[in-house]
């Protein structure tokens, strides 16, 4: 206990280096040559902010190159123009600090859980004995003690997923990017992981760009909603949510009349796009 | 979990004479298994000493499984006019082990190397499939010429052979790798060599251990036909020696002894592929075959 205390004595004191967690994507275009030979623009000029420590989910129908945008923040992929700024620098390689969830499991298979959970202090050359025992930590915090030796397999998907969290927070990462983590996952374990994905987000508070595809989903956790029109995709609107924290329970959030409200105005926004969407798909295949 | 283990506890009379029928069942399956595997055996060499003792075929040319059985016997108990037979077996296993370990060693860092570098295997990509196309063992005549009989160009051949197998295996098995764990690891901060070390060569060792399963086969291959083209001592000269001497029976026995020692390789890889790759998921069909 005392020691959590420390940690977040020791996260305030430095509250102005947190100001790096700041995430500013602006001009954003991305352009990519198809096999047949054309140009495709998947994003065109996209525009918004993540203040340090908030939590900001992007929705849009599909194929509107959300995961896109994600690779270029995290410095996987580059723009084709435009500039994607942490912390007031541009992001040039992989950016320090940032984690990585993906609807797919990105667990190796032949690591074990606490090998998995490992992965990132070893990687920044933790010494073994604190990256055993801060993965230990984590594997409590996500409810996993007694499953260190446990091969992904042999783990359902909620625990798999529950592996990946603690594998992506253990970095204590200033940032997050979460590409439809529960996406695959069904409804009730999707909204029990939810919860515990603000709790454990609470504790450290990094930046999070959150992609889903549940809009429900998305106003219930994040404190920005970006709406993503589709190809080329570009920022539609951007609301503010301002449900009071801590939430709480994902689940009974929804019973709020301000939950409900905020739900329909950006739906009525989104909507549009998804049926715009839905009909270029459908006209595609008739 | 509890709920299971509470029905079965409430009725443990029908389900233990389940289990017991379900025993019985599997027990006799695998009795007629081994009845059916004895009764081939039986037939195929029974079949071949009949029809080699009652003249339908000349043994003189075919052999026989009694008259391979003697001369087995006579081999190990008298070796051959080049030392005993098992110098003979010692070295063929000596050329064959040293090859089958150079060319996997060598297929696997060559694999990795091309398989993450596009324009590596870009430019080296058609000279491998233009060497892959040439009959290799013909090379065997090559070593032969460059290196003398000794066991050397044994050792060459068996490489070059392994080489290629085991090296389009650990390529495609690098290609392979899931994109998502790989942008995972870079993110975490991985650097390029503990990228190979925890994610690429453990991914791609599925492939390359199933790879090594025909490779050893092939490493006998190449030792045996080395010493069949120049050799002083090995099994390949034993079968080219019984040849000679019109002795099929020699050629026959030397065959057995080959395949003993490829079936114990191969058990010595099976035991390496479950303790490598003890973190698979048990495949539905392993659990019931052998």
């Amino acid at each position: 206990m005392a020691a959590v205390s420390n940690h977040t004595a020791s996260r305030r004191a430095d509250r102005a280096e947190r100001e790096d967690a700041r995430i500013e994507i602006s001009g954003l275009t991305k352009r990519f040559l198809t096999p047949g030979g054309e140009l495709f623009t998947a994003l065109r000029d996209v525009t918004f902010t993540v203040e340090p420590g908030q939590f900001c989910a992007v929705v849009g129908p599909t194929g509107c190159g959300k995961s896109t945008t994600l690779s270029m923040v995290s410095g996987l992929d580059r723009p084709s123009e435009g500039s994607v700024k942490v912390g007031g620098r541009e992001v040039d390689g992989i950016t320090d600090g940032v984690s990585f969830m993906f609807q797919a499991d990105a667990l190796l298979p032949w690591k074990t859980v606490l090998g998995n959970v490992l992965m990132g202090p070893v990687f920044r050359g933790v010494p073994k004995q604190e990256a055993h025992a801060s993965a230990r930590d984590w594997l409590r915090r996500v409810g996993l003690t007694g499953f260190e030796d446990r091969y992904p397999h042999q783990l359902s998907g909620g625990m798999r997923k529950r592996v990946a969290m603690a594998a992506a927070l253990i970095n204590e990462p200033k940032i997050l990017i979460m590409d439809e983590p529960f996406g695959a996952l069904d409804v009730q374990t999707k909204a029990i992981m939810s919860t515990e994905l603000l709790s454990l987000w609470e504790q450290i508070r990094p930046s999070v760009i959150f992609i889903t595809h549940d809009l429900d989903e998305a106003v219930a956790l994040a404190d920005r909603v970006v709406v993503m029109t589709s190809s080329p995709g570009s920022v539609k609107a951007v609301f503010d949510i301002d449900l009071p924290r801590p939430r709480g329970s994902v689940q009974e959030i929804r019973f709020q009349p301000r939950f409900t409200e905020l739900q329909h105005q950006i739906w009525d926004t989104l909507r549009e796009e998804v049926e715009r969407a839905y009909a270029r798909t459908a006209g595609g295949t008739a | 979990m509890s709920m299971t283990s509470t029905t079965t506890a409430a009725v443990p009379e029908s389900a233990q004479a389940s289990a017991a029928a379900a025993k019985r069942a599997a027990r006799r399956r695998i009795a007629s298994v081994w009845a059916g595997r004895i009764g081939l055996a039986v037939i195929a060499i029974g079949g071949w000493q009949a029809c080699t003792t009652w003249g339908v075929v000349d043994p003189f040319f075919f052999g026989q499984p009694s008259g391979i059985a003697k001369r087995l016997v006579d081999l190990f108990q008298h070796g051959t006019e080049f030392g005993s037979f098992y110098s003979n077996i010692w070295t063929t296993i000596q050329e064959a082990l040293i090859g089958f370990a150079v060319g996997a060693l060598a297929g696997v860092v060559f694999g990795v190397a091309l398989g993450q570098s596009r324009f590596l295997s870009d430019v080296l990509g058609p000279y491998i499939k233009m060497v892959n196309a040439i009959p290799r063992i013909v090379l065997g005549s090559i070593f032969i010429v460059a290196f003398g009989i000794g066991v050397l160009p044994k050792i060459l051949l068996a490489a070059v052979l392994v080489f290629f197998i085991v090296f389009f295996n650990a390529f495609q098995g690098v290609r392979e790798v899931d994109r998502n764990i790989l942008a995972n690891a870079k993110v975490l901060g991985a650097s390029q060599t503990q990228i190979i070390r925890h994610v690429i060569v453990p991914s791609a060792l599925t492939w390359i251990i199933a790879s090594l399963h025909s490779a050893f086969g092939f490493a006998i291959v190449g030792a045996l036909v080395g010493e069949v083209l120049g050799a002083q001592s090995g099994l390949g000269l034993v079968i080219k020696t019984a040849q000679n001497n019109f002795d099929p029976n020699g050629v026959f026995a030397t065959m057995l002894v080959i395949s003993v020692i490829v079936l114990g390789a191969e058990w010595l890889i099976g035991k390496l592929e479950r303790r490598l790759l003890a973190w698979r998921p048990p495949a539905p069909s392993e659990s019931n075959v052998l």
